[in-house]
């Protein structure tokens, strides 16, 4: 032996006291995305529903002589070329457009992950028709869709709807089925078969709890990403048609003020950003987190 | 082959189990055949009530899938298996069910046997409860009942697996399939995972459930250590096909198989030393073209010509110890046997 | 706080030779998220030439992270907090990282136990020996060829010049272990270590990969380290066998004595529970090792084993460990297991 019992005892404690505190802020930090996360959104989610009560009743209130205002504390974001303050026009959006992530989001999970879950566990026909169904929606020119469907239903949100559903679900399909591929492997899996358990049971009870962690963390960018189509349809004149206020069509508008009016578009243009962080903040701290649960190892 | 009294719990006969792989376009219009795995080549074996049958083989043997499909995780291509005289084989879905129940797998892997969303008393308790074997009240005491006999604590009812070890996690698969109050238990490979020390416990558990509940046990292993403290008979398998089989000391003090001496000789003991010619030489030849004649012909140090040509036939060596081998060789004992002094 | 042992390896003695590698204290230590732990503490032992060392334990005793740590493969959240490493007199934890890499593969190889996860699956198997001939024994294209054809006959594969072109999917475990020995063994390494090599490969390859490696061995007097939880691969290999449980180097010694006379509670349990392949038709049970596998973030205080341990008492929980120095060729950390043998 090279040091003393003393020496020894004294490395070894200020080694452990380090190894320690790096654990700790490990566990601190991982908690610490999560939250900002879940606060960015939370806030968002609270002013969105709570946007009548508090005060900001209306997005459409025209007052000419107030416009075009940089942020005041009167309008802490600005008001537009019709005198409208931002600020309410950005809360009312988030209405729409949270209302819109949501549904769309996760309506598509419900259908595809079921779907995907059928044919991974199935194989053969079930698997062959779903994913060559798949294959076919997800192909095919997302924005001729959206046209195809606007002359059909109409333009205007009902048509955003609907597009952007008939897609979605095609993705969670896919990545279920890929998941219930591996999982069917698993000897949780043959073990419930040769438990005799009923069918139903063992896709519903056993296979599907464990197939919602990849779709729950994929949901978290998806969400985003439709609330982004929301408004770029709504930019380009599909989905939300003005005066609604909705983030797309509040920067499409501003558009032509980015020089004189910057705040009209930037400012709602920072709040999408904003709100996509918030999500992926959430996805990630929940892939950490449902990470430990899916294969029962830690 | 029955050497037990009375009917037999389970008899497989000639079961075979192919599998073919897709051929490419390419192939199909060469006229080329499809190629075919043969994971089972006509095995049989009975199982009595109240015995434990070892099942020994290595990578390729078949022993898993044997045990597949002696409860139709998969579905055997020709052969048949009679569970207390009841055909398994082409039963209906609700009589497979209710076979089913009688013959339970423990699988492998304590770590992807349990799901690790459901608690250990819902894991437990739920296939007797969607057999209708007990109601709602009598859930409780049978998780309870269950955990005594596997020797875990109660206080594991409401943990998940993840907060379990490896032993502990088996304990409860095996609960889990008690549940059911099957006949026969098929473990596959199921101490294998586990560390030496848990495995003894595991081993010991095994050996008294049997004894206790007057089941019926076929204990799938690759080390014979193993095979050999809790067998009563045992099948040596190779290559899909069964080469040697019988009482388990008579068997490994005096195989009558090359194979079964390979293995026997290979078989790291601690007394044994490190010879530097090896056991069995050679690599198991690829299930997609098994050798013509014996299947162990490659690698035999014994082989005489019909040995390249004729399969060879089942003898009875001595009383219930059979050998599938054409020259039968006698081997001095397969195990280096404790030395005194 | 704990002590280990400073036992000399007995060959030492004998030949007053200083060992290839020696190692003093190791401790290697573990912390993420979840908390952490000690996964190696005070670990010591010696490796003359032409020796091997079995060091035998079940899942998590640090067996593996401690044959990783001599050559600084410790991966993070884990790190090397304590000890010194002397290989040929240099401590091998104070060597940069392109020292350490020029040692690695040269001097000490290594071999692991899944050879899928260490052979390249997108490169021949050729290329992959060639490769390491090239950069480490700065051998030519043709010559680097001509060896690499050498070793994969070395090494029993049969048709080698035809092995080359393969690619490691094309070759069955047996085989790809031979690879991965022909790659470790190419520049001719004082010492070889082996993480578990033959824990995946059936029984009868497994013989085939352990004769081949005292073959080399005996050739070309090489020392191993062999880590495995097998006690007896170990028996049938090792010069010397050391036990580790939950951390602790529990007990050293010639490989005759502590598998016939162990010194330590937990190598007589160990040895007691293994099933015996000569005790067939005896139906005796087997004498298990109570209670559960030790969490290793969560250790009493003094000697690891005392939940599970048939001989503890009061002294155990508080007191060091005090050498055994009655018998130095084999020691243990127990002092009460002291003449009882097994």
């Amino acid at each position: 032996m090279i040091w003393t019992k003393e020496e020894y005892h004294h490395i070894i404690t200020a080694a452990v006291r380090r190894l320690r505190s790096r654990a700790r802020a490990e566990r601190r930090w991982s908690s610490v995305t999560l939250w900002m996360g879940v606060a960015i959104v939370g806030i968002t989610v609270i002013l969105a529903i709570g946007t009548n009560w508090i005060g900001f009743t209306n997005p459409n209130e025209q007052d000419l002589g107030a416009a075009l205002l940089s942020p005041s504390l009167e309008h802490p974001f600005g008001t537009d070329e019709l005198g409208r303050d931002i600020l309410t026009r950005v809360l009312h959006g988030a209405r729409i457009d949270l209302s819109f992530g949501l549904i769309t989001t996760y309506v598509s999970l419900i259908i595809g992950m079921l779907l995907g879950a059928l044919a991974g566990y199935f194989g053969g026909v079930t698997d062959t028709v779903v994913m060559r169904v798949v294959d076919t929606v997800i192909s095919f020119p997302f924005i001729v869709l959206i046209l195809a469907i606007a002359s059909i239903v109409g333009a205007g949100l009902l048509g955003a709807y609907v597009g952007v559903l008939v897609v979605s679900w095609a993705l969670y399909a896919r990545l279920t089925r890929g998941e219930m591929l591996v999982l069917r492997e698993m000897q949780y899996m043959m073990a419930a078969e040769t438990l005799g358990l009923p069918v139903r049971r063992i896709i519903f009870v056993h296979a599907i709890p464990n197939l919602l962690r990849a779709n729950l963390v994929f949901s978290m960018s998806d969400m985003v990403l439709n609330i982004l189509t929301l408004a770029a349809l709504s930019y380009l004149g599909l989905g939300v048609r003005p005066p609604a206020a909705e983030w797309g069509t509040i920067i499409a508008q501003g558009q032509k003020y980015l020089r004189t009016a910057w705040w009209i578009s930037t400012i709602p243009g920072i709040v999408v950003v904003l709100v996509g962080v918030g999500f992926a903040l959430i996805g990630d701290g929940l892939a950490d987190r449902l990470g430990e649960d899916a294969t029962g190892t830690a | 082959m029955k050497s037990g009294k009375g009917s037999p719990l389970l008899e497989v006969r000639d079961l075979s189990k192919y599998f073919f792989t897709k051929r490419t376009v390419l192939k199909s219009i060469r006229g080329k055949p499809q190629p075919r795995l043969v994971a089972l080549d006509g095995v049989s074996m009975t199982l009595n009530r109240n015995e434990t049958l070892g099942l020994v083989g290595e990578s390729g043997s078949g022993k898993s899938t044997t045990a597949r499909c002696i409860v139709r995780l998969h579905e055997p291509d020709k052969g048949s298996v009679l569970f207390e005289g009841r055909d398994v084989l082409s039963a209906g879905a609700e009589e497979i069910r209710k076979i089913r129940r009688e013959m339970q797998l423990i699988y492998q892997d304590p770590y992807t046997s349990l799901n690790p969303r459901l608690t250990v008393r819902a894991a437990i308790s739920e296939p007797a409860r969607v057999h209708r074997l007990v109601d709602h009240a009598g859930e409780s005491d049978l998780v309870e009942e269950l955990l005594l006999r596997v020797s875990l604590p109660v206080t594991v009812a409401d943990l998940r697996p993840r907060a379990l070890s490896g032993g502990q996690r088996q304990r409860v698969a095996i609960a889990r399939a008690l549940s059911l109050r099957p006949k026969v238990i098929i473990a596959d490979e199921a101490v294998s995972a586990l560390d030496v020390s848990i495995q003894a416990q595991m081993l010991n558990l095994f050996d008294e459930l049997c004894k206790g509940l007057g089941l019926g046990m076929i204990f799938i292993a690759h080390q014979l250590s193993v095979i050999a403290h809790i067998s009563q008979r045992v099948a040596i398998m190779y290559l899909g096909r069964i080469v040697e089989t019988g009482p388990t000391p008579e068997v490994f003090l005096r195989p009558r198989h090359p194979y079964t001496d390979a293995l026997l000789k290979a078989h790291p003991t601690i007394e044994s030393q490190r010879n530097r010619t090896p056991a069995l030489s050679g690599e198991i030849p690829s299930p997609y073209a098994i050798p013509r004649g014996c299947r162990f012909n490659t690698r035999c140090r014994y082989t005489e010509n019909r040995c390249f040509s004729e399969d060879p036939p089942p003898v009875e060596v001595s009383p219930g110890h059979y050998s599938w081998c054409h020259v039968l060789p006698e081997f001095s004992s397969g195990m280096v046997t404790k030395k005194t002094g | 706080m704990k002590q280990s042992m400073t036992v000399e390896s007995p060959l030492l003695k004998v030949s007053g030779e200083s060992p290839l590698l020696k190692v003093d204290d190791l401790t290697v230590g573990f912390a993420d998220r979840r908390g952490f732990l000690l996964a190696a503490n005070r670990v010591s032992f010696s490796v003359p030439k032409d020796h091997t060392l079995g060091v035998v334990g079940e899942s998590g005793c640090g067996k593996s992270v401690t044959l990783r740590s001599l050559l600084g493969l410790v991966p993070y959240p884990g790190e090397v907090i304590a000890g010194s490493i002397m290989w040929m007199g240099r401590d091998l934890r104070t060597l940069s990282k392109k020292e350490l890499e020029r040692i690695r593969g040269k001097d000490i190889s290594m071999i692991f136990q899944d050879p899928t996860s260490c052979l390249n699956p997108v490169f021949s198997v050729g290329d992959q020996i060639t490769e390491m001939l090239r950069m480490k024994l700065h051998m030519s294209r043709q010559k680097a060829f001509n060896r690499a054809v050498e070793l994969l006959d070395r090494v029993g594969i049969p048709s080698p010049k035809q092995r080359l072109a393969d690619y490691p999917h094309q070759l069955s475990g047996g085989m790809r272990q031979r690879v991965m020995i022909a790659i470790a063994i190419a520049s001719q390494p004082k010492l070889l270590l082996a993480d578990e090599p033959t824990t995946a490969l059936d029984v009868t390859i497994q013989d085939q990969i352990l004769s081949l490696l005292a073959e080399i061995r005996e050739e070309t007097g090489m020392s191993m380290i062999l880590v495995s939880h097998d006690v007896g691969v170990v028996a049938q290999n090792a010069d010397e066998v050391a036990v580790m449980y939950a951390g602790w180097l529990v007990e050293r010694g010639a490989a005759r004595e502590v598998l016939h006379g162990p010194r330590h509670p937990y190598t007589q349990g160990l040895l007691n529970a293994i099933p015996k392949i000569d005790q067939v038709g005896q139906r005796n049970p087997l004498v298990p090792i109570q209670g559960q596998p030790p969490n290793l973030a969560n250790l009493p205080q003094g000697c690891p084993f005392q939940p599970r341990c048939p001989f503890v008492n009061e002294r155990c929980y508080s007191v060091l460990m005090e050498l055994d120095r009655q018998e130095p060729e084999h020691g243990s950390t127990c002092p009460f297991m002291d003449g009882e043998g097994a």
